[in-house]
């Protein structure tokens, strides 16, 4: 039955018409649809009608948004146009270089998977030591295989119209990791996933991983994801993760974002909390050019509870966005939000947190901070804090600050002997430190504090040169 | 050691220093009294580099070099250490990684070797032992939470730490009950020596009889308008500075 039933679906879809008419299309959008047109019968798993499907809805998906504009209010604060304006490549040609990871974070001690340019590379992970309770699968070889488990997965958490981006990258993603986990928190299952955008090539390039990871009910895991890059060919690595934590699930994602300066960085979280399980993140931003960090954490059942924590750091011209939507869909459910910015030379950030608490959500207890350190007078912080409340119960609060470098003590600790770069950034480090102690596991704090060191001692260079 | 001539600074503009002249020979031990007001913080801030604390006119030779021509950071590498009447908090800064990072830094620009964790561990063991504190107080964020006596002994403690050569305590007596005067003056004491140069800056007497002074000089009005021995210290006290004021 199954293959009869099967056999209607397998069609190629390059033989049908490619999916939108092209008028009045943005050039990059257009430019994108075409790629999708040109490699709907190269993507993985494109002989099974259900992706192929589900492609064409996203480029459905993706024409009728086009790339937000300034005038779209989640985007009012990032201007696009400079990864609009360029032209990316598909990562067609495998690379054959090993992928250097920087001290602390090749030592983060955990199994690993790395995805270079977006593709799974077997050759440079290391899952020997996975532990009992994690599976750990190439989403372009679930896709490639047409299972089933992947199609109810896939988008299940990332719909179509929540963003361009998402739409973008469920019609070109080939691969990422699909991540199930049985394993109890005590077991202390841990996890990492290297992406590396390699800017080898002469062209930029573009890809979309799409995660997929579930913890069971009570499961437990602690996964470090970083984003790296080196190179002056500029990239973009547009990754989609879909979270879902079963009741009683506990995860911990230590993020870090440290990309290739002439990179683009778009990452859409959505992560589903059910019934008194607990999301707890903690994201690290040190590079690419334009970074847009956006999270969705649903508060699906009660006494669920969702920590958002991070920092970015931004210099010379970078552009650095975290965007936080947090739905408290249930009631008892809390909520914890502390993000810092260090910005210096021209650099920009955004910080826009929403909590949307919904009628049904009594006794939400949710807090947001959003604080800012400005090292140079050209750089500046957008804020946009925002709380929608329909229940009556609730307790929520945010807070916001911007300051500067206190002067006081800057010469307290030259007086001690510390030159002026070691001053600034003893305090830039102490600025961070109670958001860094959020992040328990040490191997990964540890890698944090050297992203940290090495963007100062890049900020600090720019600023002396 | 230390040789102050013709000084004058401004604060906001505003002349409070108005021409400081002072010596300070390797292995004594100076005070400057005077009332609020008179310019002694002052005179303290601007031998440290703080900014905001403009130089006029005169000069400052430490060690036969121009002072007023270094960096705050220079001038602690040089051997020039202020303790500060009001030491300012470091939340999110651990109390030992400063003291290792402000002893390495000296160090280095010294051209000796930086010390460990360990090295430096037992070195400040030591220190703080002599100064009655706990090794906790190495645990917690510098000086936050800290009282009013435990910020004046940890300012004691860098000042063990770093061995400068010539110390500046700015009224590093105030806030102090009596035992813990005692307490942070023996530290003191156990500084001086023939190679190390002090000015205590001081309102009161009380701390004088704890360190003993080799001269006594009194900042009236930004200038000094009076110097002498251990004894003048005594007289002022029992006088105070009205009849001086009267003078100036």
């Amino acid at each position: 039955m199954a293959s009869s039933s099967r056999l209607p679906e397998v069609t190629n879809p390059a033989k049908q018409a490619p999916a939108v008419p092209a008028p009045l299309l943005h050039p990059a959008v257009a430019a994108y649809l075409a790629r999708h047109d040109g490699l709907a019968d190269r993507l993985p798993g494109h002989r099974h009608a259900w992706v192929a499907a589900l492609r064409r809805r996203a480029a459905e998906a993706f024409a009728h948004q086009g790339f937000p504009t300034r005038r779209n209010e989640a985007w009012h604060y990032t201007d696009l146009r400079a990864l609009t304006e360029t032209r990316f490549d598909e990562p067609l040609v495998a690379v054959d270089r090993p992928v250097m990871l920087p001290d602390g974070i090749a030592d983060a001690g955990a199994p690993r998977l790395v995805f270079l340019d977006g593709r799974f590379r077997p050759d440079l992970s290391d899952l020997e030591a996975l532990p009992e309770g994690v599976r750990v699968e190439s989403l372009g070889a679930l896709l490639e295989a047409g299972d089933e488990r992947v199609r109810t997965r896939l988008g299940a958490l990332a719909r179509l119209d929540a963003s361009a981006f998402v739409a973008l990258n469920a019609m070109l993603a080939e691969d990422g990791a699909v991540i199930t986990v049985t394993a109890k928190p005590e077991a202390g299952a841990r996890l990492h996933i290297v992406s590396a955008g390699s800017a080898s090539g002469e062209r930029p390039v573009a890809f979309h991983p799409r995660h997929l990871i579930r913890l069971a009910e009570g499961a437990g895991l602690t996964l470090f994801d970083s984003a790296l890059g080196e190179g002056a060919t500029a990239y973009l690595n547009n990754t989609v993760s879909e979270i879902t934590l079963e009741p009683g699930a506990r995860m911990t994602h230590v993020r870090l974002q440290a990309e290739a300066p002439a990179s683009f960085h778009v990452s859409t979280v959505f992560a589903e909390v059910a019934e008194r399980a607990e999301y707890d993140s903690f994201a690290l931003a040190t590079g690419a050019r334009l970074a847009r960090n956006e999270v969705h954490a649903t508060l699906a059942g009660p006494k669920a509870a969702a920590h958002l924590n991070g920092a970015q750091l931004g210099d010379g011209a970078r552009h650095v966005d975290t965007t936080t939507v947090i739905t408290h869909a249930a009631p008892d459910c809390a909520s914890r939000q502390t993000f810092k910015s260090v910005l210096a030379g021209r650099a920009r950030a955004v910080f826009q947190g929403k909590i949307h608490v919904h009628q049904a959500a009594q006794k939400t207890d949710g807090y947001q901070m959003n604080q800012a350190l400005l090292l140079s007078p050209e750089a500046e912080i957008d804020a946009k804090p925002q709380l929608e409340i329909y229940a009556d119960d609730v307790k929520c609060s945010h807070g916001a600050t911007v300051g500067e470098l206190d002067a006081d003590q800057l010469f307290y600790l030259r007086s001690r002997g510390l030159p002026l770069a070691e001053a600034r950034a003893v305090l830039i480090e102490a600025f961070l430190a109670d958001a860094l102690e959020a992040v328990r596991d040490e191997a990964f704090r540890a890698a944090l504090s050297e992203a940290t060191a090495a963007w100062w001692a890049r900020a600090h260079a720019e600023a002396g040169a | 050691m230390l040789k102050i001539e013709g000084l004058t600074a401004t604060v906001e503009e505003k002349p409070v220093l108005k021409g400081i002249d002072l010596a300070v020979p390797a292995g004594e031990v100076h005070a400057i009294m005077g009332p609020n007001g008179s310019g002694k913080s002052t005179l303290g801030y601007v031998l440290a580099g703080r900014e905001g604390y403009e130089v006029t006119g005169g000069s400052v030779s430490f060690r036969g070099e121009d002072l007023l021509a270094m960096e705050p950071e220079d001038r602690a590498a040089a051997g020039l250490f202020l303790a500060f009447q009001y030491p300012v908090e470091l939340p999110g800064v651990g109390n030992a990684s400063f003291l290792r990072q402000a002893l390495n830094a000296v160090r280095r620009k010294r051209g000796e070797a930086e010390l460990d964790a360990m090295q430096f561990l037992k070195l400040v063991r030591g220190k703080m032992t002599a100064l009655g504190m706990t090794e906790e107080m190495l645990k917690r964020f510098v000086n936050v939470g800290f009282s009013g006596g435990e910020k004046k002994r940890n300012e004691i403690l860098q000042m063990a730490v770093l061995e400068p050569s010539f110390c500046i305590l700015d009224e590093t007596d105030s806030g102090l009950d009596i035992d813990a005067l005692k307490i942070v003056a023996e530290g003191v004491n156990a500084l001086r020596g023939p190679e190390r140069g002090m000015l205590v800056i001081t309102h009161y007497q009380r701390l004088l009889d704890y360190i003993v002074p080799d001269r006594v000089h009194v900042l009236l009005g930004g200038r000094i308008v009076r110097s002498g021995g251990p004894e003048l210290a005594l007289e002022l006290e029992e006088k105070g500075y009205g009849e001086l004021q009267q003078a100036a």
